[in-house]
Order: C-alpha cells, then structure tokens, then sequence
C-alpha cells in the first residue's frame, strides 16, 4: 500500500509519518511536496503535523489553499482515506473535509505530554483493528486543539458514530483533568460522514514503538491496511 | 586596565590600510563617540595603529563589533586555552561554531551552548526564542541535523511577580521558537536564587547527528568565489545586540529593547532545510549563521579562518528598511540569515535551493587573494582593514584576581553552628520544604510546555532519567545529554564548584546508562575588570579542566558571557556544562524511579558531615555559606566505571544522583519521581547514625548515586572492586504508601502522596497565581500546534 505524506512549508511531522510508514509498518511512501498538483497514485494521504506557514493568520488557514490541497480534496471526495494529525486536522477543518474547528487550548498554553484516549467506534477504516473501549496512550504536542463545533454538529458527530476517540483518564472514565485542552464533549478524533477522513490531535505516528514511549498508535495504520487492501 | 597584553601589532608587516574617506552623513568620529561604542583609549589607539590612519564611522562600528566581549573574548581567552580539547574521537574542537564528536558507525554529533541572558533581561519571550534560533543555526551550518535541544535557566525567587513573569516568558519562548521549527526540548536545569534577580540565565544547547563525511567548516576558501547572503532580509533590529551582551545590566537596559532580536521560527525551518540540502549539494565551501554582531562578525570570521582576503558590497545585500546606511547593514543582527561562501559557477544552483524554500540568496561578495577586509558601498570603499589582523589582533587582557574577602569570610563559616528550627525535629517536615523547592521541585510545568517527542527519537523523556537519551536509528546505540552548573558552590569555592559543575554532568549522563564523551560549557559570570569576578573566573575554569582530565571528556566548545551584573550585584558565577554521553547498547538505558517492587536499595558512594553551601541551609536557614562538598575526581570516575559496568552487567533497574537536597530528597524523588506510579520505599541508614543527621539526610556529598537493584550483592561487590563504598539501605515496598527511614532508634514516616504533592505541585501552585500576568505574553504571536 502507498502513502503519500504532504510536506507544506512548516511541517515537521512528514518525516515521522513517513518513518511510521516505511520503517516501521514496512509500507510504501513518499512525499507530496505542498506546490505539486500530483498525488503520484497513492491510496492513502497523510496530512502531518508542524506549523505549515508557521500557523500565521491561523493554524492550517493558508495551507489549505496550496495546490497540493486542491488534489487532496478531490481525492477525499472520491473516498480515498486521508488521516490528517494535529495541525493536519487543523487544515482539514479549514478545508473543509471535516467538521468544527480546533481553537486555543483552555489553558492558553502550549501542551506536550503522553496523554489517554479511549476508542469510541471501532467501525471506521481507522480504527477496525482496536477493541471496543480500547485505552490508547498517545502523545500531544498543540497549542491549538480544543475541538469546538455547534451543539447540532456535535450531536450529529454522537449520532453517526463519527466520535472516534475521546480524552480521558487511565481508568477510561472522562474527567476534566484529563481533558487536556478543553475540547468539546472531550473529542480527541472524529471521521468525516462518509468514513474516509479522520481528524486527531494526538500523534500516533508517534506512537508506533514502545522503544519511544507507546506503540499504541500503529493500529490506526493497522486498521487502514486491513481495510483498504481488503 | 592593568596589565594589558600589549602585543602591539607589527606596524607595517602588510602595509597599513588604504586611505578610506569619510562617507558624507556619518558622524564625525570624537572620543565621546568611541566611548559610545564601548572602545577603551587603549583600544582605540590599537585601531588607529593598525589602520595607520583614523577610523571611519563604519569601521568604527566593525571593530566595536568584534572587539567587545562576546565576539573577542578578549578577557576569557588565556585562561579558556587551559582547557584540555583534544581526544581521538574530537572531529572539530572549539573556534567553530560547533564542536563535533565521532560516536562511530561514521556518525558524528555536533554540539553547542550559548547564553542569551541580556536579551531575555528585558525581553524574556523574544530573548529566549531567539537564544534558541541561534544555537540551532550554529549546529546545523556544521552539517548536522539538530535533534534536540536543552536549557539551562536561573531566576530569581518565584515569590517575586517579576521573575514569574521572566520565567513564563523564556519558557514559553524556548517552547514556541522549538516547537514550531520541530526540535524537540528535552533536557536541561532550572535554578531559582535570589542571586539571578536582576540578571536571568538563559542558556541554550542543540545537539546535532551528521554522518561524518558531511562536517562543513566555516571557513573561506578559493579566491573568486562568490559571497552569498541567505535567508531572511537584513533590517534594523539588533543593531549592536553583541556590545549590548557585553556590559553591566542596568535601570537604562531597558530602554535597549530594540537591541533584542525578533524571533521567526518559520523561516528557521525553511532555512534549516534547506541549508542542509545546500550543504549536501557540494555546490558550497563554507556556511555561518550571521548572528552575534551580524554580517560583520560573519564575514571576518570566515575570511580569518580561511586566511583570505574578502570584499563585500553593502549594496547589494537583501535589505528590508529603506535607506540603510552601511553602518546598520554590517551591524544589524536580524535573525534567520546566513552568510554562504559558493563554488564559483555554481550561484545558480545555490539560488535554486533557496528559491524551493521560499528563501533568496544574493551575492554580495567575493573570496580575494588581496590581503584584506573591504567592504564598499557601490563603487566608493567604506571600510578597509589589512588582513586578517581585525579578528587576530583583538586586544587580549588578564586583569587582576583576588578573592574577596566576603567570599571567603562565607566559605569559612562554621555551619555546623548553625541551630536547628524547631520544625526540624521530624525530618520528613524539611524533607518535604525542600521537595517543594522550586530548584528541587518537578519541572513538568516547564517542559510540558515543551514538545518533547517530535522526530520520534527521544527515549528517555524528561523527568523520566537523570538525562535525556536519544536513539540513533539504524544503531543499537544512543546518546545521553544533560546542563548542570550549581552557581552557589562556584561562589563559595570557585575551584570546587568548577569540579562539581562537570562531574554533576558527567554523573548525570552515567546514570542513564551513557559513558560521558564531551562538554561544551557556557561561563556566566560578572565584569571581569573586578578582581574578585576574575578570580572566579580563573579558578572555576581551573577545577573544570581538572574534572574534564580526569573523567575523560574534552572541551569541544562553548560561550562566555560576562557582565552579568545588575544595580543588585552580580549573579553567582555559574559555569554551565552540557555534557554529550553515548549509551552503547538500548539495553543499557536506565531510569531514576523505583519501578520493581522488592528491589534492593543500594547507595553507591556514603554520605559525611558536609552541609556547606547546600540547599537546605539555602531553603531551611536562608543561609548561603559554608565550603561545598569536597569533589574526589579520582572516586567520581571509579563510581562511573562501576555503575556503568553494573548496568551493562543487567543488574541496575534505576539509577539516581544525588545532588541539591542530598541522600533523603534523591531517595525520595526514586519513590515518587513517576507521578502515576508512585512506589514506597524502606531506608535504614543507622550505620552513619553517628552523622549529624541533617547531614546525613540534607547534606550534598558529592560522588553518590543511588540504585534499586534485584542483586545487590553483585553491585556492592563491583563496587568496593573499584574502591567505591556501596551499602545496601533498604528496599522498595509497592503495598507501603509510605516513605520511612530508620536511623538508629529513630524513625521518620511520610505519606507518598504529601511527599508527591509537594514535589508536582510546587510550580504549577506557584505559577498559577500569575494569571493576571499573562497579559503581558499574550502580545505575542501564538505558534500552536504540531
């Protein structure tokens, strides 16, 4: 299977996607170069983190005008999975590819810790390969990733299983502390309507080997090889 | 001045420098203007014996530049030449912008430390971004990829609405410049000391991976090849920040704001991209970051190293104010900028990298065989100097040294008299005062600020070790990194505190599982031209270079700042050390926290009567006197070689230093070091029961570290093989909930969770009354995510 992982001016997570990818699930990859209006046949792109255009005016608000977005987004319309991480999901939710918006954390600060999360639907391309209720430990690193949306949204978000990891604590029980940045109704990740696109503020491309803290994160990847070759 | 060294250049050797006319509009060059610039008579009479003939307003301005503290060196230089530098595994040595160590599998590590300590005086969030900005900048124009970065910071007390407000805004510079250019933070010290007050520390290092081959140096070469500026456009900002560096902090600092640099981590990230593909490219010579003193400091340097001659026209570099003056474009130090010697032909070809990267690259110059340093404006030259000589013939002085008698009048102090308070009867009640110490206290606050795990490399997270651990991909191998320099022990006996400063780090390094290899060192210290200052100085350089002899790591580089006065004095002299370690195999790699219920508790090394100059009379008396600990070189290298070998031998689960706060607070800190897993644990120390006991429990003998092993026996035997004194004293106990420690008849009980609360709340407690100052950082741009 290929990947393709998007580097926009400012990225700084391409590299660790395209290791996940390569080094570690053993998988094709290359990157997609922000000017580029070829998606160079790959079955699953890859938004990363960073700060593209060092999230100036707002984060992910002039990535989403470069030309590789274009290619992206007609990629995702024809149902091509797209994981978009962190300043990825930011992007995506200024494209247009998934609902909300991710806005300052509530503690104004910038966080970067492991933190848990639990997995609330295990029928999406992204996360087949998990238990139901699974606690995963993943790490964050934003300023920026209190999910906000409308109380319509966010119901319909409920509703159509489109929730697929909320923050909480070692217990799996939601709580405010471990609600890192005050996001709504503790969203972590969500998939757009038709399944194909996941949004999340945590890294699991960071997460993949436990030499480094956690691979908790490799059955996001898992679940999109067993689902997409299949 | 005493005792200037007057190695008064030779007059004529290369003729002296042409005729340069007075560029209309520049100011008339007066003794007031020269003392403006920071120029000495001496000094000024130096310029004109070398030039043959009056400066003109540029060079005035050039020399001003490279001869003030930060760029010369000019009062440090004898005595850091007593350094020991070499090893067969040292690729580049000081003089370079960074030093650069083999680690084998042809790979190689650079490494760095620098002060930013006036910038983030007045400017606390830019100051240290930008601190950060140029550390990154000296790794990387070496050729390697920067993969992490450390800090070591001092304040003042916390108490003060000041110092919270200078704390929350280097942290949150060094956090937003690191996070957004994608390198993660992952080690480093905080002190706090009423000391620092007037004068915060803020030091950043950068450690780099390069495959050997790829080591560039920055130094001109081939007559003919163009000069080319890179990067970010040259404006005004920062116009004379290196002399800025180079005095006493006083009530007018402030109003040299506009001195301090802005930060754009960004454009960081484009130029760290591509500069790395330029240099792999083969299409350049030379690289330098144009940072202290800008272009000026640049050029000259390069041309030095090189031995050539360079000419560059002031025209022609990427301005973004109108009308500059050569004045400010040689002077401005705007970051982001690089200055690239080119193969001749292949220009083009720089361009085009630069242009994938959204960045310009101009030729402003070029390589001569002509003997000197020209710059022009157009067709008219508006600065000359002949060779080399503006770099080499940099006046050099060794002023007087004394010990003042203050000092010494602390040092001797019996502090031993000090009397007991009356809380002090129940041990866990000092324990847990010192706990919460902000210089003992959990740092989560500041390095969670921090992205710590970009890159995916980082091992050994912070709060998890005694130092980072970073993997080497494709290596069954890692390297080690931690900063330490205890600023109170180098004021009470510089020599000493010099020796603890190195074997903290070494120490550090060791107990993570890393041989120590390397150091570079940043000196901070006050204004060398008083005597006392300059004793420092000398003595606590001499006890470094005695402990980098004697535990095997060279210097490879580093920074002198002085000056670091304020109306209130000058801060402790703190020499900090950065120390580089190689972890031979990931099996090797050890944490500091108990994790295995059962486990033995071994203490290698043994405690004494030493209290002097340690924390608790710091935080319990408010004393600050008495010798610091006695630092054995000999027995702090035998206790590396054994715990080094217990570890690789698999006997070693955890491993802990003992230092501020002494054997109860490392111990403590074993227990209650991981927040989600605390693990009680059962000490008895009665064999040193004849100790006082707030030695023995608070007292900061040096050359100890702490283990939980599941063979003790093993671990003490190795290490009294080596001379070293190990003793079991007690055992981790998961169900116990509690901390105990039994001396004799006397036992002393805490709660886990009161001794956990003390430690992981400290700062957070502290910092959140800052709320209402957080305004003052909200003016700043918010970098968000990654």
């Amino acid at each position: 299977m290929k990947f393709g992982v998007v580097t926009f001016p400012g990225s700084n997570c391409d590299y660790d996607a395209f290791h996940a990818v390569v080094d570690v699930l053993g998988e094709h990859a290359v990157y997609l170069w922000h000017k580029d209006h070829d998606l160079q046949g790959v079955d699953v792109v890859i938004l990363p983190g960073g700060f593209s255009y060092g999230d100036y005016l707002r984060a992910g608000a002039i990535a989403r005008f470069s030309p590789i977005m274009r290619e992206v987004a007609a990629h995702a319309r024809r149902g091509g999975p797209v994981l978009a991480v962190c300043n990825g999901f930011q992007i995506a939710c200024e494209a247009g590819l998934l609902p909300g918006a991710l806005l300052r954390n509530a503690s104004l600060s910038f966080l970067g810790q492991f933190v848990r999360v639990r997995v609330e639907n295990i029928d999406t391309m992204f996360t087949n390969r998990y238990a139901p209720g699974q606690i995963l430990r993943i790490p964050i690193a934003h300023g920026e990733g209190r999910f906000t949306a409308d109380e319509d949204t966010l119901n319909r978000l409920e509703g159509e299983g489109q929730v697929a990891f909320r923050y909480v604590n070692a217990d799996g029980r939601l709580d405010a502390e471990s609600n890192p940045n005050g996001s709504q109704r503790a969203i972590a990740g969500i998939v757009s309507a038709e399944g194909n696109v996941m949004g999340l503020m945590p890294h699991p491309e960071r997460a993949v080997e436990s030499l480094v803290g956690s691979n908790d994160g490799l059955g996001i990847f898992q679940s999109m090889l067993a689902r997409v070759s299949a | 001045m005493t005792d200037v060294d007057r190695r008064t250049p030779p007059a004529t050797a290369t003729g002296h420098a042409r005729a340069v006319e007075p560029r209309p509009g520049d100011p008339a060059i007066t003794p007031a203007l020269v003392a403006e610039h920071g120029l000495t008579t001496d000094e000024y009479d130096r310029l004109v014996r070398m030039l043959g003939r009056e400066p003109t307003f540029t060079e005035l301005g050039i020399v001003s530049a490279l001869w003030n503290e930060h760029c010369s060196y000019k009062h440090s230089r004898p005595v850091l030449r007593t350094l020991p530098t070499e090893a067969p595994y040292v690729l580049q040595g000081p003089g370079e912008n960074a030093g650069v160590i083999a680690i084998g599998d042809g790979l190689a590590v650079a490494f760095k430390i620098e002060s930013h300590n006036h910038p983030s005086a007045v400017e606390p969030y830019q100051g240290a971004a930008t601190g950060v900005g140029g550390i990154l900048r000296d790794v990387f124009t070496m050729g390697a990829r920067p993969i992490a970065m450390l800090d070591s910071l001092r304040f003042g007390s916390l108490d003060s609405p000041r110092q919270r407000y200078l704390f929350g805004g280097v942290v949150k510079g060094i956090g937003d410049y690191g996070n957004c250019v994608g390198i993660p933070t992952v080690a480093g010290d905080v002190v706090f000391d009423d000391a620092y007050e007037g004068n915060p520390l803020v030091n950043a290092m950068c450690v780099g991976l390069m495959h050997e081959r790829d080591l560039i140096r920055a130094k001109a070469e081939g007559v003919g090849n163009p000069i080319m500026a890179v990067g970010a456009r040259t404006g005004r900002d920062g116009i004379h920040g290196a002399s800025f560096a180079s005095e006493d902090l006083s009530a007018a600092s402030d109003a040299k704001r506009p001195r301090v640099q802005v930060g754009d981590p960004f454009t960081e990230k484009l130029l760290l991209e591509a500069s790395l593909e330029l240099i792999h490219s083969g299409h350049i010579v030379a690289i330098q970051d144009m940072g202290a003193a800008g272009l000026t400091s640049s050029s000259a340097e390069m041309a030095a190293r090189g031995d050539v001659g360079v000419t560059i026209d002031v025209t022609r570099v990427p301005v973004r104010e109108e009308a500059m003056t050569p004045y400010e474009i040689l002077l401005s130090e705007s970051q982001e900028r690089m200055l690239v010697v080119a193969k001749q032909g292949h220009e083009r070809a720089v361009r085009d990298i630069l242009a994938k990267w959204d960045l310009a690259a101009e030729v402003i110059g070029e390589v001569i065989a002509e003997p000197v340093y020209r710059v022009t404006e157009g067709a008219r030259v508006v600065a000359e100097f002949p060779g080399s000589r503006l770099v080499t013939d940099c006046p050099v002085y060794t002023p007087p040294a004394a010990e003042s008698a203050s000092s010494r009048a602390l040092r001797e102090r019996d502090v031993h008299a000090i009397a007991e308070r009356p809380e002090e009867r129940d041990p866990m009640w000092t324990l847990e005062r010192l706990l919460s110490s902000p210089t003992i206290a959990s740092k989560r606050w500041v390095y969670r600020q921090y992205d710590t795990t970009v890159r995916t490399n980082t091992v050994v997270s912070p709060g998890e070790g005694d130092a980072a651990v970073m993997r080497l991909r494709g290596t069954d191998k890692a390297i080690a990194m931690k900063t330490d320099g205890n600023g109170r022990y180098v004021y009470l006996d510089p020599r000493t505190g010099g020796r603890i400063a190195v074997a903290e780090a070494a120490r550090n390094v060791a107990c993570v599982g890393a041989r120590p290899m390397a150091i570079t060192n940043c000196l901070n210290f006050g204004n060398p031209r008083r005597p006392e200052v300059f004793y420092q100085f000398r003595e606590a350089v001499a006890g470094m270079g005695e402990a980098c002899r004697a535990l095997g790591t060279p210097v490879t580089g580093g920074n002198v700042s002085l000056y670091n006065e304020s109306p209130t004095g000058a801060v402790y002299p703190t020499p900090i050390i950065g120390m580089v370690g190689l972890v031979d195999a990931l099996s090797h790699v050890t944490r500091s926290a108990f994790h295995v219920d059962g486990d033995a508790i071994v203490l290698l090394g043994e405690p004494t009567d030493e209290i002097g100059g340690s924390e608790y009379l710091a935080r319990v008396h408010g004393v600050v006197a008495g010798a610091p600990p006695a630092c054995d070189l000999a027995r702090e290298r035998a206790l590396i070689d054994v715990l080094l070998e217990a570890i690789a031998g698999g006997a070693v689960h955890s491993a802990h230093d003992c230092s501020d706060g002494g054997l109860a607070v490392a111990l403590a800190e074993c227990a209650i070091g991981d927040a989600e897993r605390p693990l009680g644990a059962d000490i008895d120390l009665t064999r040193w029961s004849g100790l006082p006991l707030r030695a023995l429990l608070f007292g900061e003998a040096q050359g100890r570290i702490v283990v939980s092993t599941a063979a003790p026996d093993r671990v003490v035997e190795a290490a009294r093989a080596h001379g070293v004194p190990a003793q079991r004293i007690g055992t981790v106990r998961a169900a116990a909930k509690a901390f105990e420690i039994r001396v004799g008849a006397q036992n002393f009980s805490a709660p886990l969770a009161h001794l956990a609360a003390a430690y992981h709340d400290a700062i957070p407690r502290i910092m959140s009354r800052a709320t209402g100052e957080t305004a003052v950082l909200e003016q700043h741009p918010q970098p968000s995510a990654s």
